[in-house]
């Protein structure tokens, strides 16, 4: 009966966690859905939006009201980022040319942000303090951390907000289009790049407040960022590259995977459980849970 | 001469690092040096899997890590020399690249450079929780030189440099190997070396294994020079993969010259500033890479180098484009052919099925020797599809394919070629970065290793083609035509006994519709037997011995070509039920 309860204090802590790596998941996977661009800056969007929601908090908002705040300038960040550098880079027409090369612009500006942001924040970690954080509610045997609580659902409102957003409003629809045949969607007389700055924007703005909901529990520091792209990418690409509920999924298994490895290895290798899934899905259902598999001929 | 200038260049490089590392006096300047010897080494490595072969790895720092920790643990628990460490380093390393490789290479593009990001992630994981979290390496008073500790700056210059020719030479050797010929081949089109006789996956393996040597030694070299201390961030951190990706990118990839320019480059640069205002700025080193990156995406992704070559050739290049013969029909068109021997290829009951569409369904025929069999059908009938599963790119759900008497079905498509199965696309698949000649020559490589002998193959395919005067074209300067005959070239290269030609037709002129028809004839008079698929009946009429109909992916009909044409159900495929009815005797 302890064991049971203990499993499923795991079970619990894990999703609570798996739904803030869900709304970060969902960005990068909205971003590589519409523009195929594997955005490696993700992270460090996403330690910039802790630090914004940081920085809220001293002047008096509330961290989950801060995290909700960070959502317009990013979007605004997001938008010139793509018109300014992601745009720009085409590949001389070879898609697979192109892909390497947005990613590769997006590995040097993910470090110039850590490490800009080492230089001008210090790598000093900093905390949120909020009465919250080391509050919980108890359901029976199983304890719910108020804050992360909070951050979970808030997450899944934002996530929520998406999902609407992309189903039932016009540009939402134009943005998926957009995603699944640009050149078909541009006769339809829809501006593909406009859906390419809207969907960056959106990536970014979402993964900025997931980093606001997620710093009300976890230190932040300038290198944060690099243990989360990589548990991003592991969440996208065990949903099916690109595809927004897989991401989803993705983003609660990876928690869930996280926390209960802690069961069976020593906290060190907390994060093997985690890229042994990866593999094992790349090896054995490389399109993900979710996705469709490529025609290869 | 091209080939001695490249070493020679190789050699004045050693020479230019022999002359630097005993004229600079400095410790510093020392350092610097080894740094820019060892970073173009790691770039170089980094490039023959990533530049040659085209699969970009974000995980190279696995490698360099194990060359460090293997070394280092090895003078720390067994006191063995780091010289005799490095070797066993190298074995670990590449037993890593195969372990790492085998399933790895089963993922393509993007897939495959997020598997890689995580390999070093593990080994961090790992090597923390092993303990080694800062391994030193321990000071050998005694034997210094035995154990690389040196006092003299220059002994690591010269190591350094040591390590780099040895990079140097096997790129060179790779790039004027066949292998070096293939991975090119796989980098622009992987699908085309497959058919081609190129196993991608060996090929991309050799390529791993070749890049994952040396990296590990640079590795080894790298702790006892610069670091003494192994952390698992310092080595299988994302700032050494950062590293080689800046210098290989800067410099350009693809070409052993890249990374050397983008190491004298950067590594000075960033050494100068962390120098000047590393102490106030850590980060600085960095932000000079991101930015670097970043510019270097932006401005010239080719890289320097390409970027170069390419200013160069424009001054150089005054006016190539004189007018070139036309090629005109071959009038040995009607030499006559072989006689129609016994059944070279049977296809029995093939059916494939895409998710909800059943693209081929229980198919056969069989194809003679020495005849032009032509496959027809509407658009949609499965043709296409028929010859991705003769030629191996797709697997069919049930039925057989068996060539020369032999079980061919789901042989890989490297594989049917070495058996004997040549194809040409249906939109012509080249090599864009590669010569009409060099293009020729993956074909030509299947039957022998050596380059000559490959360059004299491809030469003679281009002639018979009539193609000889533009072997050194780049395949972007062809006309359709000219693309469609260097592709039968290059499947003529590979010596077949049959050819799937797909849609060799398909956008002609009437009189580039000629040639085809007449290069087709003269293969088929040189033993080769051909399966041809158009969607015009016309052209065919005039070329087969034979016609396979296809609609819906079932066999239709199956005759001579008369017989078929006034077969009502062809018909009917063809024109409608309404023209059946009309018609009442068909004419065509």
């Amino acid at each position: 009966m302890a064991q049971i309860a203990e499993l499923l204090q795991y079970v619990a802590t894990g999703l609570l966690v798996g739904g803030v790596y869900a709304l970060m998941s969902i960005g990068l996977a909205l971003i590589f859905g519409v523009m195929r661009v594997v955005n490696f800056a993700q992270g460090d969007f996403m330690m910039l939006g802790m630090y914004l929601t940081y920085f809220y908090a001293l002047g008096g908002v509330d961290p989950i009201l801060g995290a909700l705040l960070t959502i317009p300038p990013f979007f605004v960040l997001g938008w010139v980022v793509h018109r300014g550098l992601l745009a720009r880079v085409t590949g001389g027409g070879d898609p697979q040319r192109q892909m390497d090369a947005q990613l590769i612009l997006t590995l040097g500006l993910s470090l110039v942000i850590t490490n800009a942001a080492t230089m001008i924040l210090t790598p000093t970690p900093r905390g949120i303090r909020t009465a919250y954080a080391t509050q919980a509610f108890a359901v029976g045997p199983i304890l719910f951390n108020q804050a992360r609580s909070y951050a979970f659902l808030m997450a899944l409102v934002l996530a929520a907000a998406v999902y609407v957003f992309l189903t039932r409003t016009d540009a939402g629809r134009a943005l998926r289009a957009a995603a699944d045949d640009p050149e078909a969607a541009s006769y339809q007389g829809i501006d593909v790049r406009a859906m390419h700055g809207l969907a960056f924007g959106t990536g970014i703005a979402l993964v900025a407040a997931a980093g606001g909901l997620l710093a009300t529990y976890y230190p932040i520091e300038p290198s944060v960022a690099v243990n989360f792209i990589v548990l991003m990418f592991v969440a996208v690409v065990l949903g099916g590259l690109g595809s927004i509920p897989g991401a989803f999924v993705g983003g609660l298994v990876i928690g869930l995977v996280q926390s209960l490895t802690l069961l069976v290895l020593p906290f060190q290798l907390q994060n093997t459980g985690v890229f042994i899934v990866f593999l094992l899905v790349l090896y054995l259902r490389p399109q993900g849970i979710f996705g469709r598999r490529a025609r290869t001929v | 001469m091209a080939r001695s200038r490249g070493w020679l260049a190789i050699a004045a490089i050693v020479a230019a690092g022999l002359v630097l590392a005993f004229a600079l006096q400095e410790r510093y300047h020392h350092r610097v040096l080894t740094l820019v010897l060892l970073w173009a080494a790691m770039g170089l490595a980094w490039n023959i899997i990533s530049g040659y072969a085209g699969q970009i790895s974000f995980g190279h720092q696995v490698f360099f890590g194990i060359g460090a920790y293997v070394t280092v643990l090895l003078v720390v628990k067994a006191s063995l020399t780091p010289w005799l460490g490095m070797a066993v380093a190298v074995g670990v390393a590449v037993l890593a690249a195969v372990l790492i490789g085998l399933p790895t290479f089963r993922l393509a593009g993007i897939y495959f450079g997020l598997a890689t990001l995580a390999y070093p992630l593990i080994f961090r994981i790992v090597m923390d929780w092993l303990g080694y979290q800062e391994v030193a390496i321990p000071m050998k008073r005694d034997h210094p030189g035995w154990f690389m500790q040196f006092t003299e700056p220059r002994a690591f210059d010269l190591l350094a440099l040591g390590v780099l020719a040895a990079t140097l030479v096997l790129s060179r050797a790779i790039e004027t190997s066949r292998l070096g010929y293939r991975l090119r081949a796989v980098k622009e089109n992987e699908q085309a070396a497959e058919a081609m006789g190129v196993d991608a996956f060996r090929a991309k393996m050799a390529a791993y294994v070749l890049s994952a040597a040396p990296a590990a030694v640079v590795g080894a070299v790298y702790i006892h020079a610069i670091l003494f201390i192994v952390t698992p961030d310092a080595v299988f951190g994302l700032l050494v993969i950062s590293q080689t990706l800046v210098v290989s990118l800067v410099g350009g990839i693809g070409t052993l010259w890249g990374p050397l320019i983008g190491a004298a480059v950067m590594v000075p640069v960033s050494e100068v500033l962390d120098a000047t205002v590393g102490d106030r700025l850590p980060g600085i080193q960095g932000v000079v890479y991101g930015a670097a990156l970043m510019l270097i995406m932006l401005y010239a992704p080719e890289g320097l180098y390409w970027r170069i070559q390419q200013a160069i050739r424009a001054r150089a290049g005054r006016g190539a484009a004189a007018a070139r013969p036309v090629i005109v029909a071959p009038d040995d068109a009607a030499a006559p052919s072989a006689p129609i021997g016994d059944v070279l290829l049977e296809v029995r009951d093939v059916s494939k099925s895409f998710i909800g569409l059943q693209a081929l369904s229980e198919v056969s025929f069989d194809v003679r020797e020495h005849e032009i069999l032509g496959v027809i059908g509407p658009n949609g009938a499965g043709k296409t599809t028929l010859f991705n599963v003769l030629n191996g790119f797709l697997v069919p759900d049930r039925g057989t394919v068996r060539l020369g008497g032999e079980t061919v079905t789901a042989l890989r498509p490297s594989a049917l070629c070495r058996r004997g199965l040549g194809r040409t696309f249906q939109v012509v698949r080249t090599f864009p970065r590669l010569s009409v000649l060099e293009n020729v020559m993956v074909g030509a490589f299947v039957h022998t290793r050596a380059v000559r002998h490959a360059r004299a193959t491809a030469a003679t395919a281009l002639a018979q083609v009539g193609l000889d005067d533009r072997g050194e074209a780049p395949p972007g300067g062809l006309t359709t035509l000219e693309l469609r005959l260097m592709e039968l070239a290059r499947c003529l290269a590979t010596t077949p006994r049959l050819v799937l030609l797909d849609e060799p037709l398909a956008g002609l002129s009437t009189d580039g519709v000629d040639v085809m028809i007449a290069m087709i004839r003269r293969v088929r008079a040189r033993g080769i037997t051909v399966v041809i698929i158009e969607q015009t009946m016309q052209a065919l009429l005039r070329l087969a011995d034979r016609l396979v109909v296809l609609d819906q992916g079932r066999r239709l009909a199956e005759g001579a070509p008369a017989d078929v044409t006034r077969n009502p159900a062809v018909i009917e495929a063809y024109l409608g039920k309404r023209w059946l009815a009309r018609m009442g005797t068909p004419a065509c």
